[in-house]
């Protein structure tokens, strides 16, 4: 199956997470390859006052270059880009990126649904999206979408998870065209490389 | 099966509306954003189909008011980003405070949070009395609400919070009547404001002045439309005046950036 998942071309990936997902991001970054040919983006739930130590801690497990998202950035191959605390993060036509400080969804911003629809949207069949551990269904929707538009969609094994709930959700209510131990995770990504 | 609620092009085609129709010119803002507002709001007064979503929005002037409303974002908190306000308190104000007006813009205030929070330090650092806040925002309908001063009481132990991490000294209660579940705002911190409609896109100039703070609304605008905006408030400071941006906004890349100074790690710049 893992063949067939990736012949597309992959043009983003969107990785979202909660709660146990920091612990994942940490297992996964230190194995990704120095070759990955396309943006990543984070979109994780955190308190405010954390803004940027995500972005320090996982530039220390990689050489991929990591960035705070800003507005207007535009999505690079090869970068990482870690959505800031208290805002949602959407994806342009032009490939850059917006934020946008409206009501939470889900009682999270940045909220995972609002990154997985609007990169849906743009990238289409192209896009990758991987939802880990959490305990709340945010990214759950947004993985409908993204099925819809025929993008690929993964979940984090909730055996695998700190809190299953997050993933567990999604396998209730999308069909995923992978379930990934975490230990899995990283070499799935080095393989989305064309 | 993709279920676009609304397209890429009917946004366009709605926006188009707007313009010729209302003279609300929305084309320059960030598409991602202002489509998700736009397919909320259809979702949300559950219409079925697009044409009578349009037809409503280009003839019903009732319900064009509610689609200002709520395709504009009108989210914001009293001392947003405390570090910002304890600057202000800090260097900003008190060095304004050597003058012997102070005329403050508050641009984008949508419910008024910013406003008041300012007029409370402004207050505190007894310069209330001698300042004037302009607060305007696109929407007549945020500044009707802004005007009064009435906030939910559920959000008043988060804004106390911000308040005093912000470098507040009293006690936050002491600003406001808690009544069921609002809180009113004492009316001699809304006595030195004064709210107007005023567009950013289509709007020019109005006044000069000291500090103009617009936070978190250029984000909504496309790249040239926030140096159209910069040109505006350039036009409207003066020399040694301060401009306050939002956290994740900048002046970068604005031709006229060279001649700002930032103050410090907040997204606050004077006019050289």
């Amino acid at each position: 199956m893992a063949e067939t998942v990736n012949q597309k071309e992959c043009e983003a990936l969107v990785i979202g997470g909660s709660a146990g997902s920091l612990d994942v991001l940490l297992e996964v970054f230190p194995k990704l390859s120095p070759k990955i040919n396309f943006p990543i983006i984070i979109v994780t739930h955190r308190k405010a006052s954390h803004e940027s130590l995500l972005t320090y801690l996982l530039q220390s497990k990689t050489t991929l270059k990591v960035n705070d998202a800003e507005e207007k950035q535009s999505l690079n191959k090869g970068n990482v880009y870690i959505a800031p605390a208290d805002y949602h993060l959407l994806v342009e036509k032009n490939r850059t990126l917006s934020l946008d400080y409206s009501e939470k969804v889900n009682y999270s911003r940045p909220s995972i649904d609002v990154t997985f629809q609007s990169a849906a949207e743009i990238f289409k069949q192209n896009l990758v999206c991987i939802l880990l551990s959490g305990s709340n269904a945010d990214g759950v929707e947004g993985l409908k979408i993204v099925n819809n538009y025929g993008g690929r969609v993964v979940v984090q094994d909730p055996k695998s998870a700190v809190m299953p709930y997050m993933p567990q959700q999604a396998i209730s209510f999308v069909k995923p065209h992978l379930v990934l131990h975490s230990v899995e995770i990283a070499d799935f990504i080095n393989k989305l490389i064309i | 099966m993709i279920d676009d609620v609304i397209t890429s092009e009917q946004v366009e085609i709605l926006l188009n509306d707007v313009l010729e129709v209302h003279g609300y010119d929305f084309l320059e803002y960030s598409h991602a954003s202002i489509k998700r507002r736009i397919t909320r709001l259809f979702a949300f007064d559950k219409f079925v189909s697009f044409a009578e979503f349009r037809y409503l929005i280009k003839s019903d002037k009732q319900y064009f008011k509610r689609f200002l409303e709520e395709i504009t974002v009108n989210v914001t908190e009293m001392f947003r980003d405390p570090s910002f306000y304890k600057a202000l308190r800090d260097d900003v104000l008190p060095t304004l405070g050597t003058y012997p007006f102070i005329r403050i813009w508050v641009a984008g205030c949508s419910t008024g949070e910013e406003a008041f929070s300012l007029a409370i330090v402004l207050k505190e650092l007894n310069l209330l009395h001698k300042s004037l806040i302009y607060a305007t925002d696109i929407n007549p309908l945020v500044l009707e609400k802004a005007k009064k001063g009435i906030f939910p009481l559920s959000y008043l132990k988060g804004y106390s919070e911000n308040y005093l991490q912000s470098g507040g000294t009293k006690e936050f209660s002491s600003y406001y009547i808690a009544n069921y579940s609002l809180a009113k705002f004492d009316e001699n911190l809304s006595e030195k404001m004064i709210f107007s409609t005023h567009n950013l896109v289509s709007d020019h100039s109005f006044n000069e002045f000291q500090l103009i703070l617009c936070r978190n609304v250029l984000i909504y605008f496309d790249k040239d439309l926030q140096y159209k905006v910069f040109n505006l408030f350039d036009c409207s400071i003066e020399k040694l005046g301060y401009l306050a941006l939002g956290s994740k906004e900048s002046l970068d890349f604005w031709e006229k950036a060279k001649e700002y100074k930032r103050i410090k790690t907040e997204k606050i710049w004077r006019k050289l």
